[in-house]
């Protein structure tokens, strides 16, 4: 009886990562367009280490220091905003196919649904940033033999739970705001990218902003990775910047499927679930 | 036609002075200062102009009650028709039984569950097709289905074969089962969207006008398939038409719904009989352009004393 139960509730979990892999499947055009535009992007920013050199005149220049600090940079945040993207993009996208009603109608808890698309978005976007990183590496000679690449990956798996939550809380968005909220979510992307110290260190930043890059899981997950794949310049062990991003995906989780039952209930007090029918 | 064991069973459906309203678009603040605006404005805490008392005006924003004050209980086993006009709030009763809207006063049971305080039991005992068909356009209709049966627990296989079995018998081509939603004909996504709620076998099925766009075979199949769930599975069923003729056929009692109310509520032969007139033997649509006519006319005539609230 309750084996069958915890099957039925693995089985919930599983439709949405099935769904979002047929999704994938049927729209592969779109896929092979972002990666295109992805392979593109990280390349264009990671020859600006390349030219850092011959844009200051300055010789001494570690240029493959600055290619890999930039390619960490790239590749992470292709990682973690994918993941935002695929959880803050659930409800515009299920609004978009009209499907919402009957998302919201079925006997899931949202816990469950989060399982399933969690799933879904670390794999989904570990396969995208390793075809992509293995690409725009090709362009590079890099050297990674002193790399902890198994720190690396246990930082990226830690660190994609906050984002979990944030990108939850921003797919709140959407909800409330049928029209405007897909964009808004942008901004709160764009934020991040800002005050997290994706392409410089984040000292570099107004105090103010660097405040609130304190409190952006990202900065934690960037100043680890680099610590684990240039350890040269290491401040300390990766593995400390576990910590503070548990507590932070503790705190996000939680917080992210409250706040959406909130929202879910207000929209359900409203009538803005539906806009047709 | 009751059973015995049915004497001590509670109701499938309890509907308790249900009562939905919806603010919809405001006029801007700032339209409402310019002066041809001005007797918009001014008609704030007033019953509005002759559209309709269910209209308010409150700080530029307009109350629509889509739900007035419904009540009504269905047994299980009863197959249970709302009727009315456009607008007149069947789709806002049925996602109101549907967990999808919140009421904003009076209850609403699905066998002794409340779908607010109770709400994920209730979702187990429900399904629900609708107008529009509402699928991922560019998933199959396998790909839809399995997802929307898995949502409730059922394995992939078994909701794969009975997905096949179902759409078969609604005479739906075999190979459109995994082609892209979007390349089936408007009534072809229908069937498939009645096959998703079909699949999970509710307790209470509601449908929503779930015939719209289909052939008069596909139709008539959907009627016998409504039956034998009733019959079989013994599933209580709420439906929502504009085909008075579908109605008076595979109803046990029907409710008339106008301006979120609900005007007449009986079997489809009481029904007739109510508004039978010297002779001529009565349809069930000659009841609704009666009931819901008749209605817009009182309500006319007592537009002059309407008072903005009832308590
Ligand atoms: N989510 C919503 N937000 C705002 N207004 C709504 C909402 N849902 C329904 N309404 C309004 O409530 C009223 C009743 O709508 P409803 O869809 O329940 O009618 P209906 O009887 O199903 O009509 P039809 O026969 O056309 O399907 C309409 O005036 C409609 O505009
Ligand atoms: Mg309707």
């Amino acid at each position: 009886m309750i084996l069958r139960g915890i099957q039925g509730e693995m089985r919930q979990s599983y439709a949405f990562v099935a769904r979002n892999f047929n999704l994938v499947k049927r729209y592969w055009g779109w896929e092979v367009v972002w990666m295109a535009y992805s392979i593109a992007d990280s390349l264009a920013v990671t020859f600006i280490g390349a030219g850092v050199g011959e844009i200051t005149g300055q010789t001494q220049i570690d240029t493959n220091f600055m290619i890999t600090y930039l390619l960490i940079g790239t590749l992470v945040w292709r990682f973690l905003s994918s993941i935002f993207h695929n959880i803050s993009e659930m409800i515009a996208w299920e609004r978009w196919e009209g499907t919402i009603e009957y998302t919201f109608m079925a006997p899931v808890r949202r816990f469950n649904q989060m399982i399933g698309q969690t799933f879904f978005a670390i794999l989904y976007s570990l396969i995208f940033t390793v075809i992509l990183g293995v690409t725009v590496a090709t362009f590079f000679d890099l050297d990674l033999s002193d790399a902890d690449l198994l720190s690396a990956l246990i930082l990226l798996l830690v660190g994609s739970l906050s984002f979990v939550g944030i990108g939850m809380v921003a797919s709140i968005l959407p909800l409330l705001y049928p029209e405007r909220g897909a964009q808004m979510t942008n901004i709160v992307q764009a934020f991040f990218l800002l005050v997290s110290g994706i392409y410089y260190p984040v000292t570099v930043l107004p105090e103010w902003l660097q405040v609130l890059s304190k409190i952006s899981p990202a900065t934690y997950v960037l100043e680890g990775m680099r610590a684990a794949l240039l350890p040269e310049t290491a401040k300390s062990d990766p593995l400390t910047y576990v910590v503070p991003l548990l507590i932070m995906g503790l705190v996000m989780l939680p917080l992210g499927i409250h706040l959406f039952q909130r929202a879910e209930r207000y929209t359900k007090r409203t009538g803005k679930l539906k806009r047709n029918g | 036609m009751m059973e015995a064991s049915s004497t001590h069973q509670q109701p499938a459906l309890i509907v308790n002075d249900v009562v939905k309203r919806f603010n919809v678009a405001s006029i801007p603040w700032w339209k409402r200062l310019r002066p041809d605006h001005q007797n918009g404005h001014s008609s704030d805490d007033q019953a509005a102009n002759g559209s309709g008392s269910s209209l308010k005006a409150k700080r530029g924003k307009e109350i629509i009650t889509a739900v007035d004050h419904v009540s009504f209980t269905v047994q299980p086993r009863e197959i249970f028709g709302v009727l009315g006009p456009n607008g007149s709030g069947k789709s806002t009763l049925i996602r109101l039984l549907s967990t999808l809207l919140i009421p904003d006063e009076g209850t609403v049971t699905v066998f002794g569950l409340d779908v607010v305080k109770h709400e994920m039991q209730v979702k187990r005992l429900i399904n629900r097709v609708s107008v529009e068909a509402s699928f991922f356009k560019k998933l199959s209709a396998q790909e839809n289905l399995l997802y929307g049966a898995r949502l409730y627990g059922l394995s992939g296989k078994v909701a794969d074969q009975k997905a096949r079995d179902i759409l078969k018998r609604l005479g739906l081509r075999e190979n459109s089962y995994t082609e892209p939603m979007e390349e089936m004909s408007r009534g072809m996504q229908q069937k498939v969207a009645i096959t998703r709620a079909f699949l999970t076998e509710p307790t209470v099925l509601l449908l929503d006008e779930p015939n719209t766009g289909l052939d008069p075979r596909s139709k008539m199949e959907v009627q016998t398939f409504v039956r034998e769930l009733r019959d079989v599975h013994n599933a209580t069923i709420l439906i929502t038409t504009h085909d008075m003729y579908e109605a008076d056929t595979i109803c046990d009692r029907v409710a008339i719904m106008h301006d979120g109310k609900i005007v007449a509520m009986d079997t489809p032969a009481a029904l007739k009989q109510q508004v039978k007139r010297n002779g001529h033997e009565p349809t069930l649509e000659d009841v609704f352009m009666t009931l819901t006519g008749e209605a817009l006319i009182e309500k006319e005539a007592d537009a002059a004393d309407l008072e903005p609230e009832k308590v």
